[in-house]
């Protein structure tokens, strides 16, 4: 239900009008308690306007990922979300109520990125503290399990590795049982592996009913997991619809080769490209539709060496995207 | 919905005490220091009289046993909460705890459970270390009265400790607590007889919280002092004052970090 495309009622190129949560179920269906509401929420740091008036609302069992560059404001988002910072002006609400109230609180379970726990406290000492803030918890053992830290179980928080220092954080998160996640940039500093079993552990959480909120600078990530994703550039939504029309929008393909001979932008000129680079005879460009881009090179009689297609870096194709902003209003 | 929509507070209170427990002993700077230097200090300052009688018959080693039990409780509040809150927002654990439904106030009760329990645990190691190697013997009610008075009479040092914490960063933290506590206890005799410190540090003794908190545990031993009711009061002062600087210092960190 959430995020459904029908609603969205998007339209490519033009960002900032392609939001979905708010006219959510029609007159027939009973409304889906909303966890969180941002009412043109601002928050200013001294001269320096992080969030520029957000609105946004995220429903019961959605499943969000806030999408946007470094600093674009997603953490300051969840720190209002979360009451750790007041709005300059506007209204946040959790589950209807002041941020701060406990009653609003022991519904939520956070992940932040830059929290620390005591380093001298056990992973099973730390789990069995966190346990005791929440009104219905699970047991120890199957947050230490669902987080994959069985066998540091007894290592205190100083010795863990930065990966696993993560996933007892995740373990803290999700150990009083929550209604609601706040998870800021859960997958970096995982390896590989780590990194998928956390996408699958939220996955599972998402289809018990959980409300996911997370922050990601990996549109790909984004994709895997959420059917809500919400970009945010500069503080402010710039969309906010479903992965599908974000992958559309957004140059999600870097392509890089060298040129031989070396040739002329004029080449690309009709092809679907952002951001092109050519630098002696090193090109690199962004494109979501790299199949197309190639075919046409070849068909022109390019030759190429050291062909490199790898999703584009967000922050890459966000300074296409956001770039663009202004002239596409 | 769910049939409690919060946890229970004494249950929180007593867990988040455990882990503040846990946390203070696991650090030996803090749980070896705060037991060993005063009866450290005893041995270098004390044993040599600890058998001695004042000209009116009170017991030396009693005496010193007061000053240092008062100068080790003071030390517990000042560096249990000085260190510890430097070490909380160094290590951005108060904002990790102020995303969980903790109250604010629950962690700092179950602080001053934690610096009671230490305080407690420093007076007896001493009291014990002056009976049993010192020699020192008083009625048990004379210990309890010390006991008492000392962990009660406590809380301005709490202030001072909020205050460092708050102020300094977890590096600084301890040194600026040395630099603060050490030059109190010394000029409020605890160390030595005020009458044998330096002029201009006599003139100011009768001013400093150490001495009047000094003052409930010299008075449990016998010692002509000022009234309880007159340290009291001292203390009450002092406790404003650091409360008041403790709140600016929070309010500021406050206003940094969290609004």
């Amino acid at each position: 239900m959430a995020g459904d495309p029908e609603n969205s009622s998007s339209v490519p190129g033009v960002p900032g009008r392609w939001r979905t949560s708010g006219g959510m179920g029609g007159p027939s269906r009973p409304p889906i308690p909303s966890v969180v509401e941002m009412i043109a929420a601002r928050k200013r740091f001294g001269d320096v306007e992080a969030l520029k008036g957000v609105d946004l609302t995220i429903r019961a069992g959605e499943v969000v990922a806030m999408l946007g560059p470094n600093g674009a404001g997603k953490t300051t988002s969840i720190s209002l979300m979360l009451g750790v910072r007041k709005p300059t002006s506007g209204e946040v609400r959790l589950f209807g109520l002041d941020p701060n109230d406990r009653r609003a609180r022991s519904r939520c379970g956070v992940m932040l990125q830059e929290a620390g726990v005591p380093s001298v406290l056990t992973v099973r000492e730390l789990v069995d503290l966190f346990r005791a803030y929440y009104p219905a918890p699970i047991p120890a053992r199957d947050a230490i399990a669902i987080a994959g830290l069985e066998e540091k179980a007894n290592s205190t928080a100083g010795t863990l590795s930065g990966g696993e220092r993560k996933r007892l954080y995740f373990a803290l998160a999700i150990c009083g049982d929550p209604e609601a996640l706040f998870l800021d940039e859960p997958s970096v500093g995982l390896d590989v592996e780590a990194r998928r079993a956390m996408l699958a552990t939220v996955r599972a959480l998402a289809a018990r009913g959980k409300t996911i909120l997370l922050t990601t600078h990996y549109l790909e990530e984004a994709d895997q997991l959420a059917e809500r994703i919400v970009v945010i550039d500069r503080g402010v939504v710039i969309a906010d619809t479903t992965p599908r029309d974000i992958k559309a929008s957004v140059p999600s393909k870097r392509i890089s080769f060298t040129a031989e001979p070396p040739l002329a932008e004029a080449i690309f000129k009709d092809l679907p490209v952002t951001v092109l680079e050519i630098s002696s005879r090193r090109v690199r460009l962004l494109s979501n539709e790299p199949e197309r881009v190639l075919q046409t090179l070849f068909e022109r009689g390019l030759t190429m060496r050291d062909l490199e297609v790898s999703g584009a870096d967000l922050e890459e194709a966000f300074v296409s995207l956001t770039s663009g902003r202004e002239s596409r209003r | 919905m769910t049939p409690a929509a919060v946890a229970p507070l004494g249950r929180m209170l007593l867990v988040q005490t455990m882990a503040h427990l846990r946390i203070r002993w696991r650090i030996p700077a803090f749980s070896v220091t705060i037991t060993a230097l005063p009866i450290l200090f005893f041995s270098f300052f004390g044993l040599p009289f600890a058998s001695y009688t004042f000209p009116d018959g009170r017991s030396v080693g009693a005496h010193l046993i007061a000053s240092f039990g008062a100068y080790g409780v003071g030390s517990v509040m000042v560096y249990a909460f000085g260190i510890g809150v430097a070490n909380e927002r160094a290590t951005k654990m108060d904002l990790q705890m102020r995303v969980t439904p903790l109250p604010p106030l629950v962690d700092l009760f179950a602080k001053m459970l934690t610096a009671l329990v230490f305080g407690l645990a420093s007076l007896l190691a001493l009291i014990a270390f002056g009976v049993t190697v010192g020699g020192v013997h008083q009625p048990v009610s004379v210990w309890a009265t010390i006991v008492l008075r000392l962990l009660a009479g406590s809380v301005p040092f709490i202030g001072l400790g909020f205050t460092i914490g708050y102020v300094f960063g977890p590096n600084t933290a301890p040194a600026m607590a040395n630099l603060v506590y050490l030059p109190l206890s010394f000029a409020s005799g605890l160390f030595m007889p005020v009458d044998d410190l330096p002029r201009f540090v006599r003139l100011l003794s009768p001013y400093l919280p150490n001495y009047h908190y000094a003052q409930l545990a010299w008075s449990a031993v016998g010692a002509r002092t000022e009234s309880v009711g007159v340290s009291l009061l001292w203390l009450a002062a002092y406790t404003a004052l650091f409360l008041t600087l403790a709140l600016i210092a929070y309010r500021r960190e406050e206003r940094r970090n969290f609004e």
